[in-house]
């Protein structure tokens, strides 16, 4: 398989994934949860199917409190209602009123401004010292690599295939999220460090037969070690990143409401993690090392 | 060949005390060990506060928030809540963090919102006992406000340890003026109506005095910490609450288990698919790992450093065991690869295992990385998934080539 040859379409793919979530980030922004902007948090669940005619009373309940809901995220048997900053006197009322339709309160929680933009500057704080920390200890461990390849190269494309993934599936969120009121909470932010680690993770795989390619070949014809590299590994990659999604999928079926949007994300950085390692960290190698020998 | 027969042996205990901690039978081990679990899972309530300390010198700030702190928890052990968590965090603020299972959040509010308040009162109507009961006083016109601080110390005489206090300046008449009253007579110290401690005046005091009898420095401390909730009452504010209802967190522990069983028997089915008998052995050493973390989780928690299970660190966990065997695949591609090149099978085994190793060094110490950062930054649930993908890639490096080698090379001697 000739990867190498074919890399604009497979730069084009990802584009083609990214542009769309991009353009909604543009418009909309992300739907956050109040782990980010101050707000109350109130979740009914019900012992059976939660029916359409139910969710209008829940919601007429709060325009009877007078209370702004901002977001409402609705699951099989349960619902979550992101709304402005309510005390616990409020949140009696309303759970008063609901008690007649047969809904009970899982989960009540309010969240100051202070809290959510310490959480804010943290998770960006965590994303850009993970990111250079990996770049810092990949360019240390690939520097036996022969010239004219360098080694800080093979750091910033990990990084690039990176951001491509965090792209991926911040692109997604921001369309889950302006059309089916799927919320980021502080797990998503889990969720992204996670796939982070999970990203360079499968790069490596592909690097580390660069690496030892190079050694064994030599530098000479850089775009033939890559590509050689590439279909080597091609197997081993799939394989190891099969296994993580086959638990994942497993998780998304079987393993309850609160925690299925975490696993989606998990499950698109991941499948989009396989891809970038294979179709976009290696081929940027071979576009940059090109872009040096031409001058 | 080298075949360290000491690592097998390692193998077997670790599996056999591992299975003797998990196994729900009725052993001395599996009843010491228990999960500890967070509140997404146990339900109950988890309170942020911030510490006003405007009124309070910047000096005495640090001492004040530990005085919240302790009365905060004196009123949770009053109430009786099984393993509260109380914390404080200072920041570019001063916070109190309360985190108590099985508490509805009113319950909760009624604990941790209130300020301390200090009295000092005297005895109206005698008793035997040695806990003077509220009623049976009268107050005295002293309040923890009169006081300005407490610390505990040591009689300079005896050496017997002792608590110092200081009282405020605009209170010294008042103070002198009890004190004289009270000379030979217990002036009784209640923190919110609660029995503290009754001791005797000894002699009118102005500007400080010393309470002394048979305290130990664990009980000066105590009773300084008292004095000080009364003297540096700090109003807090909450940044944030969160109120779990019980059965939420149980169907989704549950059925998070349940995944991860499904996870589980579908990775082994998929290694042994592909990798014949190697697969197999992967899949044992892969059951080792998880036995292993699960038995880590449960022995932690008989120590400080105790891991507390949430929703998420669950989920890093089942996540884990498919990122577990991925050094496995890696070896057991390099394998096929020698054996092709016309390699014995023995050596295949042997450069299967030390050329696919950069590739899993490399790659597990970037996922450690990633962990240690989001410990770093992260909070709450955040730092158990990291603490939880953290040990997972610690001990899948063990699994995965320390176990499985050792069985391999037992298997093709």
């Amino acid at each position: 398989m000739n990867i190498i040859q074919k890399r604009n379409w497979y730069f084009a793919l990802s584009l083609l994934v990214i542009v769309p979530g991009l353009i909604t980030l543009f418009l909309w922004g992300l739907n956050l949860s109040i782990d980010f902007v101050p707000g109350s948090k109130i979740t009914f669940s019900s012992n059976g199917r939660i029916e359409q005619k139910q969710m209008t009373e829940i919601k007429n309940i709060f325009s009877l409190e007078k209370v702004k809901v901002y977001n409402i995220q609705p699951s099989e048997k349960s619902v979550s209602f992101s709304t402005q900053v309510i005390d616990q006197k409020k949140n009696e009322a309303i759970v008063n009123r609901a008690n007649n339709l047969n809904v009970r309160e899982e989960e009540f929680a309010t969240v100051g401004p202070t809290i959510g933009k310490e959480t804010t500057i943290n998770a960006l704080k965590a994303l850009t010292l993970a990111s250079i920390l990996i770049v810092i200890y990949i360019t240390w461990s690939f520097r036996s690599v022969p010239k004219p390849a360098s080694s800080l190269r093979f750091g910033i494309c990990a990084i690039i295939a990176l951001v491509h993934d965090v792209l991926v599936v911040v692109g997604s969120f921001s369309i889950l999220g302006h059309f089916f009121g799927v919320q980021i909470d502080s797990l998503f932010v889990t969720a992204l460090l996670t796939i982070i680690g999970f990203s360079v993770h499968d790069t490596i795989v592909v690097f580390d037969r660069i690496r030892e390619n190079l050694l064994r070949m030599g530098a000479g014809n850089f775009e033939n070690v890559v590509n050689e590299s590439i279909n080597q590994t091609l197997v081993r990659s799939l394989n190891t990143s099969l296994t993580v999604i086959m638990v994942l999928v497993a998780l998304l079926l079987f393993g309850g409401e609160s925690i299925r949007w975490f696993v989606v994300a998990l499950l698109i950085g991941v499948t989009s993690g396989t891809y970038s390692s294979i179709f976009n960290a290696s081929p940027l190698l071979v576009v940059w090392q090109n872009l040096r020998s031409k001058r | 060949m080298r075949r360290p027969r000491y690592l097998l042996w390692l193998i077997i205990f670790l599996a056999i005390s591992s299975l003797l901690i998990q196994l729900p039978l009725n052993n001395p081990f599996s009843n010491k060990f228990k999960f500890k679990k967070g509140l997404d899972l146990e339900g109950g309530t988890s309170i942020t506060l911030l510490a006003d300390m405007k009124d309070i010198p910047p000096d005495q700030r640090d001492n004040a928030l530990e005085s919240a702190k302790f009365v905060i928890e004196r009123r949770i052990n009053i109430f009786g809540v099984s393993e509260p968590l109380v914390q404080t965090a200072k920041a570019q603020d001063y916070r109190v963090i309360v985190e108590l299972p099985g508490v509805p959040l009113n319950q909760a509010l009624g604990l941790v919102g209130r300020t301390a308040k200090l009295e000092f009162r005297e005895v109206v109507q005698a008793t035997t006992s040695a806990f003077i009961p509220y009623e049976n006083t009268n107050p005295t016109g002293l309040t923890g406000a009169d006081l300005k601080d407490a610390s505990p110390s040591f009689d300079s005489s005896t050496g017997k340890p002792v608590v110092s206090f200081r009282v405020a300046d605009k209170s010294q008449d008042q103070f002198a003026n009890v004190t004289q009253s009270l000379i030979g007579k217990p002036m009784v110290i209640y923190l919110d109506q609660q029995f503290i401690s009754a001791p005797v005046v000894q002699s009118s005091i102005r500007d400080s005095g010393q309470i002394t009898g048979n305290f130990t420095q664990e009980g000066t401390k105590q009773l300084a910490d008292y004095l000080n909730a009364g003297a540096l009452p700090i109003p807090f504010s909450i940044l944030s609450s969160r109120e779990v209802g019980p059965s939420l967190g149980q169907i989704s522990l549950q059925k998070s288990l349940f995944a991860g069983g499904i996870g589980f028997i579908i990775v082994v089915l998929f290694m042994i698919f592909n990798y014949g008998k190697l697969g197999g052995i992967a899949s044992l050493a892969l059951t080792l790992y998880v036995l292993l973390v699960l038995s880590i989780f449960k022995l932690s928690s008989a120590s400080p450093y105790g891991i507390t299970l949430t929703l998420s660190g669950i989920a890093g966990f089942i996540l884990s065991i498919g990122m577990a065997v991925d050094a496995n695949i890696l070896i057991f591609e390099r394998m096929k690869e020698e054996e092709r090149q016309g390699r014995g099978k023995e050596n295949a085994i042997e450069l299967g295992f030390s050329r696919a190793f950069p590739s899993i060094r490399d790659s597990n110490i970037s996922s450690i990385i990633t962990s240690a950062v989001l410990y770093e930054f992260g909070t709450g649930p955040v730092k158990g998934f990291a603490l939880v993908l953290a040990i997972g890639v610690l001990v899948s490096m063990f699994s995965a080539i320390v176990v499985t080698r050792t069985l391999l090379r037992f298997i093709y001697r």
